[in-house]
């Protein structure tokens, strides 16, 4: 890497932060935050400790030194100023529903909690816009603002649980970002405080700010950038009407094809998912949606907006789908029924864990014309691994969820689920995806990096973060793998013959 | 490498070696806008062309030269279109420079900004390097969002050389209403109207008379009509309205000195300065003649929620709001970051920068 003009040497200075701090370290950070927090806000026993060791991706676990729980902005600039004054890493923390590692703690240091700054401050329905606090709960405030026919369009599966601030970090999507967007196009402002407990506003209320795009750097940054809060989010209209037509195949393939003939024919639906026939057979007994169990796939197809739109999209959904092969559809009667066919594509997670001990979460894109080849690659994986997956996919817009089933208890079986995912994720790099649509790299994809991105553009990342967080205190260690990791997991993946898919172009 | 990028990257190196300054252009339609220009003329005209397009992907991939007519010709075949309408200023402009200047058009309030629609980037650096950033895809978090921040960076973190967009499908109808009413009372209707599930695509005041665009299948259409009311204008006239609106090629947006650009919350009510007015976006976005002090009309948009750019007259008074301190720190790292030696387009975003 050329370093002449280039970008500087990418070693972060927080690489030795890693190891666990002495007891009289501990005691003396600890003791700094309970001197400038109110009672209660720290916490700094092992049993208190525990619950937040891990995000939902429970195979990553780290104690913390201490555990902060601010209830106030001002709260979270003094935990930011003693942290930066001490050198004390520090991780943000919504409700820890990550299924990447991102909220993972750091062993030297601080899991900052936004959970008790959970407060609507604002709900402005003549402008259409919410200004929360960063631990509301995502379904919070769709429900905040129903009275007045508005709501709140990401709509990730885990809404009931995970917050805004969190959506933030995460980029999240949901089954209707399809038409209504990620995240990023729902978020207006965010307002924070860097590293050093300095206030920040990125974008504004008006529909640009001046400067850089700093909003869009912000949102997905995982906790590395800045931290979180108070954010302004839009709220939509609800749609007057909204139907789904689910439609059965008897191939994957073709339900691939009618995807892209829907999109071809000039409708952009609600939603658009697919659920192959495991993930089918897998939810239907808990939740009775009434799926074809015959089928290799399902997709769900969901119309919203006028009455007069969806009469006319639904019908021209059903021909379309007809046309491309479907064996049998469905079009919901009411909301209960719509909301019954939704259903077990939202409870896949569950679902999985119920049929098997444990299960791993992937989430690839790749472009939708390759869909028949990764499932075909998948399934040759449950092969060579042993394992077996349940795919479930966000179609519309070419992400996957493949949820690879496995024993933790078993020795070896969760190695071998984490090579499975990777071997997907890295096949979606190879065919010009990315290893992560939705979910974030956190600690999991952090050797994948290596795969989709060269060194010069993982120092241009170093650069982002360092531009904002100076002493890199902010969640290190996630998100961007160093130069030293990438060329660990380089020999790993040669000699341990782990390159999947050599045959592939790579571009 | 193609020769054209070949020969941009030598171009990079070279003036890098010497200590000179860039200014990187693509079709020059936006010279006038922002702070100075300065640094040696490096034109990406050149390296054009469509990589690649699937309409049923829905995004399509053009190096930064690739003029806007040429891609609207091609997606035009297909039924599709940019649905930020990224205004032409009366020329050609080049995919780079619009996904640098980042400006959308008429649709923005409805459909979203030319950053929303941005997948991926690459972008030659300082150093000579060609990086990619984000990709073709529509969901994609690995890493930080690059290409996005690359979008409105008026080229002061290094050259945009190709671009993947995401397009979407033409509406299948369109229809505008015009209705005789004040400012005042078409921002608070433009306001009420979005709160509801009707299909907007585009709204504007100017001169007493509101319009309201509708775009979506036939029924819908003519549902929101019959709600809204208003007097249809003709398919042609009201053709011509939006684009001289999103081109600037409306008298009322020409280039005289001094036009305003005022970006505000859309609920704020009248700035209260002097000066005719045309308003767009339901009313997040006011244009403004007015001979009003700088000083004035940047603390009327704070008042309301936004900022305001000189869009025409800039040169006494910088083109575009001074950043707050804490930003401006952020905007300093990513510049050093990114263009350690100031190669690229100095001072063209932020004045010093
Ligand atoms: C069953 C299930 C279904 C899911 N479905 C979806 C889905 O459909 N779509 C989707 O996108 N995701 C989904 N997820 C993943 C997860 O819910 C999202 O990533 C969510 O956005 C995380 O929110 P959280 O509050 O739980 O954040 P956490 O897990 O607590 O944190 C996530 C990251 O955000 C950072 N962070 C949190 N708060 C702040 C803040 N205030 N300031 C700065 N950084 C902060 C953390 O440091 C961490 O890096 C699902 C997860 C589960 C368990």
């Amino acid at each position: 890497m050329s370093t002449t003009a280039g970008f500087a040497a990418d070693e972060p200075a927080f690489s030795d932060l890693s190891e666990r701090p002495d007891a009289a370290r501990r005691r003396s950070i600890v003791a700094a935050l309970t001197a400038a927090l109110p009672p209660g806000a720290v916490l700094a026993e092992e049993g208190d400790l525990r619950p937040y060791e891990c995000d939902g991706l429970s195979t990553f676990r780290e104690l913390p030194v201490a555990v902060v729980l601010p209830s106030t902005e001002r709260a979270v600039a003094a935990t930011l100023g003693v942290c930066a004054r001490l050198g004390v890493p520090v991780v943000a923390r919504g409700a820890g529903t990550g299924l990447s590692g991102g909220a993972m703690p750091h062993a030297a240091g601080v899991v900052l909690s936004l959970a008790r700054l959970n407060r609507i401050l604002e709900l402005d329905p003549a402008a259409g816009i919410a200004r929360v606090e960063p631990g509301v709960r995502n379904l919070a405030i769709s429900e905040a603002a129903a009275p007045f026919g508005l709501y709140y369009a990401p709509d990730p599966s885990s809404q009931i649980a995970c917050t805004i601030g969190g959506n933030v970090a995460e980029n999240a999507g949901g089954v209707h970002c399809l038409k209504y967007g990620l995240t990023l196009h729902n978020v207006l402002r965010v307002r924070g405080y860097t590293v050093t407990g300095e206030p920040v506003e990125f974008g504004s209320l008006a529909l640009d700010a001046p400067g850089l795009d700093l909003l869009a750097a912000v949102i997905g940054s995982e906790g590395l950038l800045a931290i979180v809060t108070e954010v302004s989010v839009r709220l939509l209209p609800r749609p007057s009407v909204a139907r789904v037509v689910m439609a059965s195949f008897d191939d994957v393939g073709k339900a691939g094809d009618a995807v892209a003939a829907i999109i071809a024919a000039g409708i952009i639906p609600a939603g658009l998912e697919m659920m192959d026939r495991r993930a089918a057979v897998a939810v239907e007994p808990f939740v009775k949606a009434g799926y074809d169990l015959e089928a290799a796939a399902i997709l769900l197809a969901e119309s919203d907006g006028t009455s007069e739109e969806v009469d006319a999209e639904v019908a021209r959904l059903e021909q379309l789908l007809a046309a491309a092969g479907a064996t049998a559809t469905a079009v919901s009667r009411s909301e209960a029924e719509r909301l019954r066919f939704w259903s077990g594509r939202k409870n896949a997670f569950p679902a999985a864990g119920r049929i098997s001990p444990d299960y791993y979460c992937m989430d690839g894109t790749i472009p939708r014309k390759h869909l028949g080849r990764v499932l075909a690659a998948i399934a040759a994986l449950e092969e060579e691994l042993g394992l077996r997956c349940m795919n479930v996919f966000h179609a519309g817009d070419g992400n996957l969820h493949p949820l690879i089933l496995f024993d933790a208890n078993v020795p070896g079986e969760w190695q071998r689920a984490e090579r499975f995912g990777a071997a997907i994720v890295e096949l979606c790099v190879a065919l010009g995806g990315t290893i992560t649509g939705e979910h974030g790299v956190g600690v999991e994809k952090l050797n994948s990096m290596c795969v989709q991105f060269t060194a010069a553009e993982r120092a241009a990342f170093f650069a982002v973060k360092r531009a904002f967080d100076v002493p890199g205190l902010l969640n290190p260690g996630k998100l961007i793998p160093t130069l030293h990791r990438c060329a660990e997991y380089g020999r790993m993946r040669v000699h341990g013959g782990l390159l999947p898919f050599a045959d592939l172009p790579r571009f | 490498m193609d020769a054209a990028l070949e020969a941009l990257r030598d171009r990079v190196l070279a003036a890098g070696h010497a200590g000179r300054r860039l200014r990187i252009r693509g079709a020059g339609t936006k010279d006038f806008l922002g702070e100075t220009l300065q640094g040696e003329l490096l034109d990406t005209a050149a390296f054009a062309g469509i990589v690649d397009y699937e309409p049923s992907e829905l995004v399509l991939t053009a190096r930064a030269g690739t003029r806007l007519s040429a891609i609207e010709a091609l997606l035009g075949a297909h039924q599709q279109f940019l649905a930020f309408e990224p205004p032409a200023f009366g020329g050609d402009p080049t995919l780079g420079g619009i996904v640098a200047a980042g400006l959308s058009g008429p649709r923005r309030a409805s459909a979203g900004a030319a950053r929303d629609f941005v997948l991926g980037a690459r972008l030659l650096s300082a150093g000579g390097e060609c990086l990619n950033f984000g990709g073709r895809v529509m969901k994609n978090v690995a890493g930080f969002d690059v290409a996005r921040l690359l979008c409105g960076s008026f080229g002061i973190l290094g050259v945009i050389v190709e671009v993947s967009i995401k397009v979407l499908p033409r509406p299948a109808e369109e229809l505008t209403l015009g209705f005789e009413m004040s400012a005042a009372d078409a921002i608070e209707a433009f306001n009420r109207w979005s709160r509801r599930p009707l299909p907007l695509s585009a709204t504007s005041w100017h001169d007493g008379v509101a319009r309201v665009r509708l775009s979506g299948v036939g029924a819908a259409v003519a549902a929101a009509r019959a709600v809204l009311g208003g007097t249809p204008i003709a398919a042609e006239v009201a053709a011509r309205w939006w684009a001289g609106l999103r081109d600037h090629t409306h008298p009322f947006l020409a280039p005289r000195e001094p036009l305003w650009r005022v970006s505000v919350a859309a609920t704020a009510p009248l700035l209260g300065l002097p000066g005719a007015k045309l308003v767009e976006w339901a009313g997040a976005l006011r244009w403004l003649r007015s001979t009003a002090a700088a000083e004035d009309v940047r603390e009327a948009a704070r008042r309301a929620g936004g900022s305001a750019a000189l869009w025409h007259g800039a040169g006494r008074v910088p083109a575009f709001e001074p950043l707050p301190p804490a930003l401006l720190a952020i905007h300093r790292r990513l510049k050093a970051g990114f263009d350690p030696h100031g190669l690229f387009n100095p001072g063209r975003l932020v004045p010093g920068l």
